[in-house]
């Protein structure tokens, strides 16, 4: 096998996949970055770096976080990623690390972490055309997960295997240098499927990431029709059912891609005929990264990466081989069909997944529980339908005399991302543990119900 | 400057207070929210702390927004979010930009 076909297998890998200093790498207010341009800004914010080995790139610019991606690399520094920077998660990453400094384009960024803001100044090209190498064994970033308990789980990702992953993702999307669209993203980059395909993808396909990460139907419609062809969105349901909804003129597009949640049928066609281009959706994880693709208005099945397996123990499901290194599992409800092809069926219980943002009961109820003041508490899936645009939100109940419900809530928002912020917040004299002191959902429900429909309320 | 001006100055760009009450009904159901329409500070931040609204809230009332007043919200990014700064920012931007 030529090396270049197995970039897993090769002892170092270059920093970005385009083919000349002219090629255009990103697109940041209209106007292109070319490779040389970046690889000179690249350079020029690694010899800025203070000497702390990790960074918690927060940089909302997508151009500016994949200039602090690469220049981390290239200091041999690694990139801290959680999805979510609420002060316990950075007090928690304090004693994951101790020398952890914040690399930030918000002057009113106010992360409670040593801050080196993104460099205003600008270097001027080199001129110099050689993109460096970087070893692939390294670890390049490290994602969290929110765990069964309290306390996140770090997964460390080789910059070999996060390379691979993306160029099996790039050629099951039909990008190639000859082929490369501009990539538009609603996603930020610091959340794994973001990370992955709105930069990544674009930096190891020769396509050029947007630095924008437009918000309202109407800036993503303005955005994309900003763009030059082909251009592909990455985005998630949430954001594709406002986008549908909002009455907006739509360009043509060449791909559109969607994950973080299943999309149904009918959703996928009405964007496609609506973008005029096909629309893929991705399934992965944190753990595993993305391992498979589907075309929801050909295929109810999922196809995996080529090089990717699923196992079953048990009722545990395990993926490995390509990018995935040792045997991961994965957490969601799954039926195989054949070697290349599954069914999804939804996730394990414990699990939660608002609007994209994934955690555990595990994690929230004890979140909820390290409070002051709460002596006994859990979150419950609130039953009824989703909203516009497709969100269930949370609910929770806790007992915890003489403390206030809005108290409880300052102190939860301090802890968790808003999105699992509970509506409501029900306050109890105590909740319905069986024998084995176990709380089970339907209990919940029926408490919250009760509780809901008490007069005053 | 007369009394009158100086008044109408201080409170400007004040909406009348109907669209103000319209709209906080408007997410009050859509957003299912735990509070009435009229204990909505006109003044309170509708983002985070304040009324403890998110991004997800923010998207559903864009999408409301549209469809009743033929608004189309725009920001620079997610993070400039000024329209939403409070009630009466909101009110007084649609007010300004309403076509139906």
């Amino acid at each position: 096998m030529n090396a270049s076909d197995a970039p897993g297998l090769d002892a170092s890998l270059p920093l970005i996949g385009h083919a000349s200093e002219l090629s255009v790498v990103a697109w940041r207010r209209g106007r292109p970055v070319n490779a040389g341009r970046f690889l000179a800004e690249v350079r020029h914010l690694a010899a800025l770096l203070p000497p702390g080995r990790h960074v918690l790139n927060v940089c909302t610019d997508r151009y500016h976080f994949a200039v602090g991606l690469c220049a981390a690399l290239l200091a041999g520094k690694v990139s801290l990623l959680p999805s979510t920077q609420t002060p316990e998660v950075i007090r928690w990453l304090r004693d994951f690390t101790a020398d952890a400094y914040c690399l930030t384009d918000d002057p009113a960024c106010d992360i409670d972490l040593p801050r080196f803001p993104y460099p205003a100044e600008r270097p001027r090209a080199t001129g110099c055309w050689q993109v460096p190498r970087i070893e692939a064994a390294r670890p390049a970033a490290i994602v969290f997960t929110s765990g069964s308990t309290g306390t996140p789980i770090a997964h460390a990702k080789s910059w070999g295997r996060l390379v691979q992953c993306v160029h099996a993702e790039a050629q099951r999307l039909g990008i190639t240098r000859s082929h490369a669209p501009a990539v538009l993203g609603t996603v930020p980059p610091q959340h794994m499927y973001g990370f992955e395909t709105t930069v990544l993808m674009p930096l190891h396909s020769g396509a050029a990431l947007c630095a924008e990460k437009p918000f309202y139907p109407a800036d993503v419609a303005a955005a994309l029709a900003r763009l030059p062809r082909p251009r592909m969105l990455i985005t998630t349901p949430v954001h594709l059912r406002a986008l549908l909804q909002a009455g907006v003129d739509l360009p043509r597009l060449a791909l559109c891609v969607c994950a973080t949640a299943p999309l149904e049928e009918a959703l996928a066609r009405q964007a496609e005929s609506a973008l005029g281009a096909p629309l893929l959706e991705i399934f992965g994880s944190t753990e595993t990264g993305q391992i498979a693709t589907r075309w929801p208005t050909r295929e109810v099945r999922w196809e995996l990466w080529p090089e990717v397996r699923l196992q079953w123990q048990g009722e545990q499901v395990y993926a490995q081989g390509g990018h995935v290194e040792a045997r991961v599992a994965v957490n969601d409800i799954i039926e195989p069909l054949d070697e290349r092809h599954f069914l999804l069926h939804g996730r394990n219980s414990d699990l939660v997944n608002i609007a994209g943002k994934r955690s555990s009961f595990g994690y929230l109820n004890h979140q909820l529980n390290a409070i002051e003041g709460v002596r006994d508490g859990a979150f419950f899936l609130r039953d009824g339908q989703p909203s516009d645009v497709g969100v269930s939100r949370l609910g929770a109940i806790v007992v915890a005399p003489g403390f206030p419900a809005a108290a409880i809530l300052r102190e939860l928002r301090q802890r968790i991302d808003a999105v699992f912020l509970p509506r409501p917040l029900l306050v109890a004299e105590r909740l319905p543990r069986n024998d084995t002191g176990k709380l089970p959902q339907d209990a919940l429900q029926a408490l919250a119900r009760a509780l809901l429909q008490r007069p005053g309320r | 400057m007369s009394e009158n001006a100086s008044r109408k100055e201080a409170l400007a760009p004040a909406t009348d207070s109907t669209l103000q009450r319209e709209i906080a009904g408007l997410m009050v159901e859509a957003l299912n929210l735990e509070t009435s329409a009229n204990a909505i500070d006109p003044q309170a931040p509708l983002y985070g702390e304040g009324l403890g609204l998110d991004s997800i809230d923010i998207l559903e009332l864009a999408l409301v927004v549209s469809k009743r007043y033929g608004v189309q919200l725009r920001a620079d990014n997610s993070d400039n979010l000024k329209i939403f700064a409070s009630l009466q920012a909101l009110a007084d931007h649609i007010a300004a930009h309403r076509s139906k």
